[in-house]
C-alpha cells in the first residue's frame, strides 16, 4: 500500500497496475482494451483512485460494442469531475450518439449526458435533450424527461430559458404512460427543489390524464403518480370521489409500494366525500393493509409503522384482524415490536383474551427486551379495557411467580400503573413485597414503593420495609430517592406513630446529605408542609388527595404530527413517527447550504494546506463540533485527505449520533418508553398529580380543596414537571440542545 | 430519489458502488461498513445518520443498500431491494458473493438500466433480458436499430409484458396453484391462527395477443353469478393423477366443494385492476412464458392437512422426554411429499435417541433440534415419533423458552384453501384452440405448534 502511494505521486509509473492498465487501454486489440476497461471499473468499485487513467479511457469512447460504450459512459459520470477540461473531447460522441439510430444509444447518451456534471457538458446538452425530448421512440423520451431534472439541478437558470419546463408539462400528455411516468417524477422533483417554478400544478385537466396513464403504467410508475396524487389537494367532491374510485382498484397491487401508495391517497382524498362512502373504502383498505403484514420483514416493517399511524387516526379498521399480528418466532425483533404495539391498539372487549394468552406465550421467551414489552404490554390492555383488568392482573402474578429477574421487575412496574387506575387490587400486594430483593431496576423499585406508600394503611410492615430503603437511601437512583421520600411522607400522615422516626431519618438524608436539586427541593417542601402546626390537615389534604385515575398508558402521536405524518405515509417520515425536518437536511436552503458551504471552504483549505487545517479542526473541535463533523462525512467526501483530526473525532461523535438519530428501535426505546415512564414519574412524584401528569388531564374537575390549596397544588405542579426532564438540571440546558448551538456555531462560519 | 446502490460481503467489502446522484460519496461505503455490519446490535433494516439513510437487506451473504438523501419512501426503496434480488436471482440463477464478483459489469449494466437518477424504472426481468445480455441470456439483437426500436416500443409500451410476435405451434397454458398454509396451534391445542397465503403461478404458451379470463370458486363472484349453473363435477378438474387436470375448453364448472372468500388478492400488472374491482372478473393479457398472475390470502375454513399432537415431558433438569404423534387429515388417495418436523431440544442437549414409526429421525446439535423426515407421507395415516434428550447439566440453569415445533411438507392436489380454478378462457383474434393445465399444491408456510 505505502509503496503505491509513493509511486502514485510520479508522474508516470512505469510499473503497477495503473500502468498495466493503461498498457490496455491503448492496446491495438479491441478485446483487449475492453479487458482493461473493465479491469478499470473493478478498481474504481474497490476504491482505488484511477482517475489517473482519464485519458486513456476516454480513447475508447468512440466505439459500437454497446456494452464497452456503457463501461466508459460509467467512467465519465464517476471522474468528469476531476477533469473537467479533458470531458469536452467527450462531447462530440455524446451527440453524434444521440442522433444514433439505435434509440437504445440514443437514450444512454442522453442519459450519461445529465450525470456529466461539468459545466461544459451543460452548454452542449441544450440541443440533443431538446431534440430528444421529441423523439420518435418514447423509451428515448422518457429518459429525457428525466434528464430535464438532471439538468435543473446543474443549472436551473438554463432549463427555464430554454422551455425545458413547458416541454416536460405538455408530456404529461403523451400517449406513452411511462413518459407520462417519468414527466411527472421530473417535475416533481423540480417543484420541490424550487417551488417557485410551480413546475408542478395539478389542474383539472392534468388530473385527468393522470388518472388515465396510472391504469396502464409501470408499478413504480405508477407510485410516482400516485405521490403526486395525495399532494394534490382538491375543494370539489366530485374531483375527490373521482380520485378514490379510480385509485381504490390499486389496492389489489402486486407491489407493496403501490398499495401502501393507494391507500395514502385514498385516505387523504376520503376526507371530502360522504360519510357512507369513505366507510366504505375505510373498509376495502383493510384486507390490503392485512396482506402487507405477509410480506418482505423490511416491507413488513414499513406497513407495520405505517398502520400503527392508520390506526391512531381510525382505531376500528382493522378489529377482525387481531390474528395476523400475532409474533412468528423467527421474525426479526423489529417486527416483533411493531406487532406488539398494534396487537395493543386493536384489542377491544372481544379479543382481549387471545390476545392476553399469546402475550403471557411471549412473556416467557428468551429475548429479554421483546419480553419486556410483552409484559407492558398485558399492563396497557389491562387500563384500556377494563373488563379485561383482572384477567390481566391474573396473568401478571402468574409471571411474578415465574421468578424470572427481569419479567417480575417490568410486571411490578405495570402493575403499579394498574393500580392507579382500579381500585380493588391491594390484595395482590404481599406477592409484590415477597420479591422485594429481586428488584434492582430503579423503575421497578421505584414503582414497588410508590405501591407500599400508596397503600401504606393496609400493608402491616410497610414501616419495616420502608425502614431498609432509608437505610440506603443514598445508594439509590435519584427516581428511586424520590419515591422513598414521598412513600415514608405518606405513611407518616397515615400512621404517625409508626414513621416518626423514619420520616426525620429520611429528611435529614434528603437535604443534608443529597446533592440533586429536585430531592432536595421536594425534602424542603415536606419538610415545612409538615411543621406548619397552624393546620394540622394541610399536608394530609395535599399530600394524600385523591387523585383521578388514568386513562391510557398506550403512547400516542400528538394530533397535529399524527395529521402531518398521515400525508408523508409510506415515507421514512412515517417509519420513524418524526417529522422529515427533524431528520433530512433541509437540502439547498437554510442553514444546511450555509453549513455546506462553510465545510467546502474548509476543505479546500484541507487540501491547500492540511496541517493548518488539522490545526484548525483540533482547535475548533470543541464538544458541540463533534456531531457536525460526522454529518460533514456523510455529506461531503474528503477524497481521503481528509485531516486525520476529523476523522477521529468523527468516530467519537458516531456513537453519540446514534443516540440522536438512532434507527427507529434504537430511537423509539426513549420514544415509547420515557414519555409513559416520566408520565408516571410526574404522576408519581407530584403528589399533585392533577397538573404534573399530562395522561391524567381527562378534563376531571381539579380537588375540591380551599383556594389556597389549590394555588399550591399549581405551584408544585409546575415544579414538579421541569424537575422531571432534568434530574441532573446544571448541564441540562446544554445538552438537550446540542444539536440547535451546534447549528449556530456553524452558522458563523 | 434513491442516491446510491451499494453491494457488499459479509466482510463488509464494498463489491458494487454506482451512484446515481451527486450527493452520494464513496466515503459513504465506510460509514456502512462500520455502522451496520461490523455492528452486530443493529435491530432495524433502517438507519439514518445526519441526513443520510441506509437502507437495507441481507440475500445469501451480500448486502444490498440502498442510500437516500431526502425523505425517501420507504416501502419502494425495500421493494425496490428485493426486485434487484429478484433480478439478480433470474439472471444468474443464484445472487450470492459469487455471482456479484463475477458478474459485476453487468449489474453495473442493470443497474443503469433499472435506476435513472434514482428513480426506478422498468425491472422486468423479462423485458429486460432483450436488451441486456449475457453469456447465459444471449440475444444478438442490440446491435440493430430496428430491432432494439421494436425493443423500446415494447419496454415503454402499455404492454410491456408481452412482445407482440409470440408463436407458438402448440397453445397451451399451465396454471399452478399454490398454497402456503400458516399455522399457530397453542400448546393445549387450540389454533390461534391458521391462515392460507396462496400464489396462482401461469406458464403461458399462447400465440399472439391474447386475452385471458380467468375463473375461482370466490364466493363473491359465484354469488354475483346465479345464472352459471352447475356444470360436472370438480374433480374433473383436479382429478387425473399427479401431472394434473386439464381444463375443459372453458367449459364453467361449479366447484362441488363450495366457494371459498379469499380475504385479499394481488394482481400481476397485466391485470385489469378496473374491471376485478367492478364486477371481480380477473381478465388480462399475459407475458410469455412465466410469471405470477396473482396472491391471495384466504381465512376461512382453513383444512390443516396434518394434525401433530407432541407431549413432552422435562423430567428434573437432566432429561426431556418427547412422544410426538402426527396425523395426516388428507384422502388417502393423496400422499405428501418431504415432510420434515423439527422438534426443538434445550440448548444444553448432550445426546439424543429417538425412535420412530416412519421416517427418519436425527438431532442436529447446531440447530437445536431433532429433524423428523418422513419422505411419502400417506393421507389417513399416523406415525409417532418418540424421543429422550439427555442434558448437561449448566451452572446457571436458565428456564427452557420452548421453541415451537415445525413441520415442512408439501402436498400435491390439495388445497388448504379449498380453491379451485374454475375455468380459464382464452380469446384471440385467430380464434385458435388452446390447452389448459391445472394443479395444485399445498406447501408449508409458518406451521408452528407449541408444546
Amino acid at each position: 500500500m505505502a509503496m503505491n502511494r509513493i509511486r502514485g505521486a510520479f508522474a508516470v509509473p512505469r510499473k503497477g497496475e495503473t500502468f498495466e492498465l493503461r498498457a490496455g487501454l491503448v492496446s491495438q486489440y479491441a478485446y483487449e482494451r475492453k479487458e482493461a476497461i473493465q479491469k478499470t471499473i473493478m478498481a474504481m468499485t474497490l476504491g482505488k483512485d484511477v482517475s489517473a487513467l482519464f485519458p486513456d479511457v476516454l480513447k475508447n469512447i468512440a466505439t459500437t460494442d454497446l456494452e464497452q460504450k456503457k463501461l466508459v459512459y460509467l467512467y465519465l459520470m464517476n471522474y468528469a469531475k476531476s477533469h473537467p477540461d479533458l470531458c469536452i473531447l467527450a462531447v462530440n460522441t455524446f451527440v453524434q450518439d444521440s442522433e444514433d439510430p439505435n434509440p437504445l444509444i440514443r437514450a444512454l447518451a442522453i442519459r450519461t449526458m445529465g450525470c456529466i456534471r461539468v459545466d461544459k457538458m451543460v452548454d452542449y446538452m441544450e440541443e440533443p435533450l431538446r431534440k430528444t425530448l421529441r423523439d420518435e421512440s418514447p423509451y428515448v423520451r422518457k429518459t429525457a424527461a428525466i434528464c430535464v431534472a438532471k439538468l435543473f439541478d446543474l443549472s436551473p437558470g438554463m432549463c427555464l430559458e430554454n422551455g425545458f419546463l413547458e416541454m416536460l408539462q405538455e408530456m404529461i400528455g403523451d400517449p406513452n404512460p411511462m413518459v407520462v411516468a417519468n414527466s411527472v417524477t421530473a417535475l416533481s422533483e423540480i417543484y420541490h427543489a424550487a417551488p417557485e417554478t410551480q413546475a408542478l400544478k395539478v389542474t383539472t385537466n392534468t388530473l385527468r390524464k393522470l388518472l388515465m396513464a396510472l391504469n396502464e403504467c409501470t408499478e413504480w410508475g405508477r407510485v410516482t403518480i400516485l405521490t403526486t396524487l395525495s399532494e394534490y389537494r382538491t375543494s370539489v367532491v366530485t374531483e375527490a370521489e373521482q380520485i378514490c374510485e379510480r385509485v381504490a382498484p390499486q389496492f389489489q397491487h402486486a407491489n407493496p409500494s403501490v398499495v401502501l401508495a393507494a391507500v395514502k391517497v385514498v385516505f387523504l382524498h376520503m376526507k371530502m366525500v360522504n360519510a357512507e362512502l369513505s366507510k366504505a373504502y375505510l373498509k376495502k383498505m383493510a384486507p390490503p393493509l392485512v396482506t402487507l403484514v405477509s410480506s418482505a420483514p423490511e416491507v413488513q416493517y414499513v406497513a407495520l409503522r405505517n398502520i400503527d399511524l392508520l390506526l391512531q387516526k381510525q382505531p376500528d379498521i382493522l378489529n377482525k384482524e387481531l390474528r395476523v399480528f400475532f409474533c412468528k418466532y423467527n421474525d426479526p425483533p423489529y417486527v416483533k415490536f411493531q406487532k406488539l404495539e398494534i396487537m395493543v391498539r386493536i384489542a377491544n372487549e372481544r379479543n382481549f383474551e387471545q390476545l392476553l394468552a399469546e402475550l403471557k406465550e411471549y412473556a416467557l421467551e428468551v429475548d429479554m427486551d421483546f419480553v419486556r414489552r410483552a409484559v407492558k404490554a398485558i399492563g396497557q390492555v389491562a387500563i384500556k379495557i377494563e373488563s379485561a383488568s383482572e384477567k390481566c392482573v391474573n396473568g401478571l402474578l402468574e409471571l411474578i411467580n415465574t421468578k424470572v429477574n427481569y419479567v417480575v421487575q417490568e410486571a411490578i412496574v405495570v402493575i403499579k400503573d394498574i393500580f392507579r387506575k382500579y381500585p380493588g387490587y391491594e390484595g395482590i400486594i404481599p406477592t409484590l413485597c415477597q420479591c422485594i430483593d429481586e428488584l434492582d431496576e430503579p423503575n421497578a423499585r421505584a414503582a414497588l414503593i410508590w405501591i407500599v406508600g400508596e397503600y401504606a394503611e393496609k400493608i402491616s410492615n410497610a414501616g419495616d420495609i420502608l425502614a431498609g430503603f432509608v437505610e440506603g437511601f443514598n445508594e439509590e437512583f435519584s427516581q428511586t430517592q424520590l419515591q422513598i421520600l414521598t412513600a415514608v411522607v405518606k405513611l407518616f400522615l397515615k400512621r404517625p406513630d409508626k414513621a416518626q422516626g423514619l420520616v426525620q431519618k429520611v429528611l435529614q438524608a434528603a437535604t443534608a446529605e443529597n446533592d440533586n436539586p429536585d430531592v432536595r427541593d421536594r425534602a424542603y417542601v415536606y419538610w415545612r408542609l409538615l411543621s406548619d402546626t397552624s393546620d394540622p390537615n394541610a399536608a394530609k389534604n395535599i399530600v394524600l388527595s385523591k387523585k383521578p385515575p388514568i386513562v391510557t398508558t398506550i403512547h400516542s402521536l400528538p394530533p397535529v404530527l399524527l395529521e402531518q405524518l398521515l400525508t408523508e405515509l409510506s415515507s421514512l417520515a412515517s417509519v420513524y413517527h418524526m417529522p422529515p425536518e427533524q431528520f433530512v437536511g433541509q437540502g439547498r436552503f437554510g442553514a444546511d447550504a450555509v453549513q455546506k458551504a462553510a465545510i467546502e471552504e474548509q476543505l479546500q483549505n484541507a487540501l491547500d494546506n492540511p496541517l493548518a487545517a488539522a490545526a484548525a479542526a483540533a482547535a475548533t473541535g470543541t464538544a458541540p463540533q463533534q456531531q457536525s463533523n460526522v454529518e460533514n462525512l456523510l455529506d461531503i467526501d474528503f477524497d481521503g485527505t481528509a485531516p486525520a483530526s476529523a476523522h477521529k473525532e468523527a468516530d467519537g461523535g458516531m456513537s453519540g449520533l446514534d443516540g440522536l438519530a438512532g434507527t427507529p428501535v434504537r430511537g423509539e426505546s426513549p420514544a415509547t418508553g420515557t414519555p409513559a415512564g416520566s408520565n408516571n414519574l410526574d404522576d408519581l412524584l407530584g403528589v399533585f398529580g392533577d397538573s404534573g401528569a399530562p395522561s391524567s388531564t381527562s378534563g376531571n374537575a381539579p380537588p375540591p380543596d380551599g383556594g389556597a390549596g389549590a394555588d399550591l397544588l399549581n405551584g408544585f405542579g409546575g415544579l414538579d414537571l421541569s424537575g422531571n426532564n432534568t434530574t441532573s438540571p446544571p448541564p441540562a440546558p446544554g445538552a438537550s440542545q446540542p444539536k440547535k448551538t451546534n447549528e449556530d456555531i456553524l452558522s458563523l462560519f | 430519489m434513491l442516491s446510491g446502490i451499494l453491494v457488499f460481503n459479509q466482510k463488509g467489502e464494498n463489491l458494487i458502488f454506482r451512484a446515481f446522484r451527486n450527493d452520494c460519496r464513496p466515503r459513504l461505503a465506510d460509514i456502512f461498513r462500520i455502522q451496520v455490519i461490523s455492528n452486530p446490535q443493529v435491530r432495524s433494516p433502517i438507519l439514518t445518520l445526519g441526513s443520510t439513510t441506509f437502507s437495507h437487506v441481507k440475500h445469501e451473504n451480500i448486502y444490498l443498500v440502498a442510500v437516500t438523501k431526502s425523505n425517501a419512501n420507504a416501502a419502494l426503496v425495500f421493494e425496490f431491494l428485493y426486485r434487484l434480488v429478484l433480478l439478480g436471482k433470474s439472471y444468474f440463477g443464484k445472487f450470492d458473493e459469487e455471482a456479484v464478483k463475477n458478474n459485476f459489469v453487468l449489474i453495473y449494466e442493470l443497474l443503469d438500466e433499472i435506476l435513472d437518477f434514482g428513480y426506478p424504472q422498468n425491472t422486468d426481468p423479462d423485458t429486460l433480458k432483450m436488451y441486456i445480455t449475457t453469456e447465459g441470456v444471449k440475444s444478438a439483437i442490440v446491435n440493430n436499430p430496428t430491432d432494439s426500436s421494436r425493443i423500446t416500443q415494447q419496454a415503454t409500451g402499455a404492454l410491456s409484458w408481452r412482445r407482440a410476435d409470440v408463436k407458438y405451434r402448440k397453445n397451451e397454458a399451465f396454471v399452478d396453484v399454490i398454497e402456503d398454509v400458516n399455522l399457530l396451534m397453542s400448546a393445549t391445542g387450540t389454533v390461534l391462527r391458521a391462515d392460507v397465503n396462496g400464489q396462482i403461478v401461469m406458464r403461458a404458451y399462447l400465440s399472439g395477443t391474447p386475452e385471458c379470463k380467468f375463473g375461482l370458486n370466490d364466493r363473491l363472484l359465484l354469488d354475483n353469478d346465479s345464472a352459471g349453473s352447475g356444470g360436472s363435477d370438480s374433480k374433473a378438474l383436479g382429478g387425473g393423477g399427479i401431472s394434473g387436470g386439464k381444463i375443459g375448453g372453458g367449459s364453467m364448472t361449479r366447484a362441488a366443494a363450495g366457494s371459498v372468500t379469499l380475504e385479499d388478492c394481488q394482481f400481476h400488472q397485466c391485470v385489469k385492476l378496473g374491471r376485478f374491482d367492478a364486477d371481480r372478473i380477473i381478465s388480462f393479457v399475459p407475458p410469455d412464458g412465466e410469471f405470477e398472475l396473482m396472491r391471495y390470502r384466504a381465512t376461512e375454513n382453513v383444512n390443516l392437512p396434518f394434525k401433530v399432537h407432541p407431549i413432552v415431558r422435562e423430567i428434573g433438569t437432566t432429561k426431556v422426554e418427547y412422544s410426538v404423534a402426527i396425523k395426516a387429515n388428507y384422502s388417502p388417495k393423496l400422499f405428501a411429499t418431504n415432510v420434515i418436523i423439527r422438534i426443538p431440544t434445550p440448548l444444553n442437549t448432550a445426546k439424543t435417541t429417538e425412535r420412530t414409526s416412519q421416517g427418519r429421525a436425527k438431532y442436529e446439535p447446531e440447530h437445536n433440534n431433532i429433524v423428523w423426515k418422513i419422505a411419502r407421507f400417506t393421507g389417513g395415516s399416523e406415525f409417532v415419533l418418540t424421543a429422550e434428550a439427555t442434558l448437561t447439566s449448566m451452572t446457571n440453569q436458565k428456564a427452557w423458552s420452548r421453541p415451537p415445533l415445525s413441520l415442512n411438507f408439501s402436498l400435491l392436489m390439495f388445497t388448504s384453501s379449498g380453491l379451485l380454478v374454475r375455468y380459464l378462457k382464452v380469446f384471440e383474434k385467430n380464434n385458435y384452440s388452446s390447452v389448459k393445465w391445472v394443479r395444485y399444491m399445498t406447501r408449508a408456510g409458518s406451521y408452528e405448534i407449541r408444546f
